[in-house]
């Protein structure tokens, strides 16, 4: 046994592998189940932030949205891109898009048509978002951006000038804005946009980068970024956190335009987000019983109805990492094994 | 010709770095920082068709040698070229809807070959050279990472706690430990965050203390005419 593993062909692991990760794409695509996720404090403090962005102004948050990666890291960042603009436009921040990768456009289009154009159709370019594209010069962009905007984009990706976008009028440096929210899969990404605009400016930040960038980012947290999602797994986390929120909004929204007055609401819509299962019973009880039969309907619909795919990819991921994961730890308990065996019997490792 | 060479190349170094890091310093000088800057951002450009020359150079000579891998050198000239035909002449592309009737108007972010091309070719091709890394660290997990010694079981350890915390079985595993009660923290979930935020962090930012002090110092020698290794002389 011993000496069949010690000379087992690399081939068998590469196909371990392919299952390992193939198996539970095809379940979870065939059955819709996800993993449940416990969100991590970093995670929470992500949405925190992003969900109070320009509250301190009293105003309507202005967040910069720095797209930094491209299709190779598309597989961990893009779920949390998505839910990123998911809650952006959930909770109606304005939202600037940019890239500092020369393919980042394109991620920024992904985001922009997954969920502003599929499920938020009435958010108006211009007004509620503006896509500013690509500019070459990594963190020389960014340090003339702190110092005047307009030099660095003249126009947006369609080719109209900046002083023809209305949501652009006020905004003329990084400091104009109430957040950034950046998704990063190296350099130019976390940590130029740390070291010369939060920092420099004293802009708060929020990130989201790659398994392999997180560890390096994590001595900038808490205090240059607010929040911070590391990998896959920070976006699933995240994923989880705004999808119940959404809902949780949608409950509220329902119980507002039935009657309701808005502090009970709110208070009544966490209740029914704690056991989705059962709105439908909670609508025959005294409690509800204020409520009109096309509000208690509207309820129900929204309990029952499925989260759409593009807000459960980090979720659905979370499936193959798992077998992937334990994979790789059995692999190492089997390599020494055969590593321990072989040095009792004075061969070598 | 030490003038051209050497004298000017120092002194645009040492005027540019001056100016950046007054421009950081005193917000009164933060236009100059500006300016240096936008000439940044145009040599930055300019990089960008001096890369594009000296990768056909390179592939081209390749060829025309017919040294080893000179196909390999083909198929890149051929993508390059297409690539750069498609983006530059936006083929296919709809027209910008403002200007139907001004010929490159349109976009090629959504239409178009130079969209196709990325779409079908350039976004499968670098997912999948990126998905072939977990092959790799899976058959690497298997031969290299043994407990020699005593830092390697260690590294062990920290490994089977990140790998095992951070997926659902972690909660399997530990799920049976109250989040709340006094061993809490060593659920699996808890503690990859703990190692993240306390070991990590610490090794991390004794490393980055250290690279942006030997960064300050080697800027200043730059800066200061005392390292010239960035001419090219060998000095």
């Amino acid at each position: 046994m011993i000496k069949l593993l010690a000379n087992l062909d690399r081939r068998w692991i590469f196909l371990a592998m392919a299952l390992c990760v193939a198996v539970p794409i095809l379940v979870i695509g065939l059955t819709g189940k996800t993993i449940p996720e416990t969100p991590t404090p970093l995670a929470e403090a992500f949405f925190n932030e992003v969900d109070t962005a320009g509250e301190s102004k009293g105003r309507r948050g202005h967040v910069l949205l720095a797209f930094d990666y491209d299709p190779a890291s598309a597989g961990e960042l893009s779920p949390m891109a998505i839910s990123l603009v998911h809650q952006c436009a959930q909770r109606g921040l304005r939202m600037y898009f940019m890239s500092l990768w020369p393919v980042g456009p394109q991620m920024i289009e992904e985001s922009i048509t997954k969920v502003i154009n599929r499920h938020y159709p009435k958010l108006v370019y211009g007004e509620d978002y503006v896509n500013l594209g690509f500019k070459a010069g990594n963190e020389q962009v960014i340090k003339v951006m702190g110092i005047d905007l307009t030099t660095e984009f003249r126009t947006d990706t369609k080719g109209t000038p900046l002083r023809q976008i209305p949501m652009m009028a006020g905004i003329t440096s990084l400091e104009d804005f109430d957040l950034i929210a950046e998704i990063s899969a190296g350099y130019p990404g976390t940590k130029e946009w740390v070291l010369y605009s939060a920092t420099q400016y004293n802009i708060p930040m929020v990130s989201g980068m790659t398994g392999v960038q997180a560890p390096l980012m994590y001595p900038y947290y808490p205090g240059q970024l607010k929040g911070l999602l590391g990998a896959i797994k920070g976006a699933a986390e995240y994923e989880s956190i705004v999808n119940v929120w959404v809902r949780e909004q949608d409950f509220a929204e329902a119980l507002i335009s039935g009657g309701m007055d808005e502090a009970k609401a709110q208070v009544t819509a966490a209740k029914l987000m704690d056991k989705p299962a059962q709105v439908s019973t909670w609508t025959e009880s005294a409690e509800a019983a204020d409520l009109d039969p096309k509000t208690k309907a509207e309820l129900i619909a929204i309990a029952t109805a499925p989260i759409p795919g593009e807000f459960l990819e980090g979720q659905r991921r979370m499936g193959p990492q798992l077998f992937a994961h334990l994979l790789m730890l059995l692999l190492i308990i089997l390599g020494n094994v055969v590593f321990f065996a072989q040095r009792r019997r004075g061969g070598q490792s | 010709m030490q003038v051209l060479t050497r004298s000017i190349p120092l002194l645009i170094t040492g005027l540019a770095g001056l100016v950046m890091i007054l421009s950081a310093f005193f917000p009164y000088t933060s236009d100059w920082g500006k300016i240096a800057g936008n000439f940044f951002n145009i040599i930055a450009a300019f990089a960008f068709v001096l890369g594009g020359g000296n990768l056909l150079k390179i592939h081209l000579k390749k060829v025309s040698d017919q040294s080893e891998g000179w196909g390999y050198s083909g198929v890149i000239l051929i993508c390059f070229i297409t690539t750069l035909v498609v983006g530059l002449g936006k083929l296919g592309a709809y027209p910008n809807p403002d200007f139907p009737n001004v010929r490159l108007s349109g976009e090629t972010q959504t239409s178009g070959a130079f969209w196709w091309a990325y779409e079908f070719v350039f976004k499968p091709l670098t997912a999948t050279m990126f998905s072939l890394l977990a092959f790799y660290v899976a058959s690497a997990a298997f031969r290299a990472f043994r407990a020699k010694n005593f830092e390697a079981i260690l590294l062990l350890v920290t490994a089977f706690i990140i790998l095992l915390g951070r997926t659902f079985a972690g909660v399997l595993v530990t799920g049976f430990i109250s989040p709340d009660g006094p061993l809490g923290g060593l659920r699996l979930e808890e503690l990859s965050v703990y190692v993240m935020q306390v070991f990590n962090t610490a090794g991390n930012r004794a490393i980055m203390i250290g690279i942006a002090l030997g960064i300050a110092s080697t800027s200043l020698k730059i800066l200061l005419g005392i390292d010239r290794s960035f001419l090219g002389s060998g000095d």
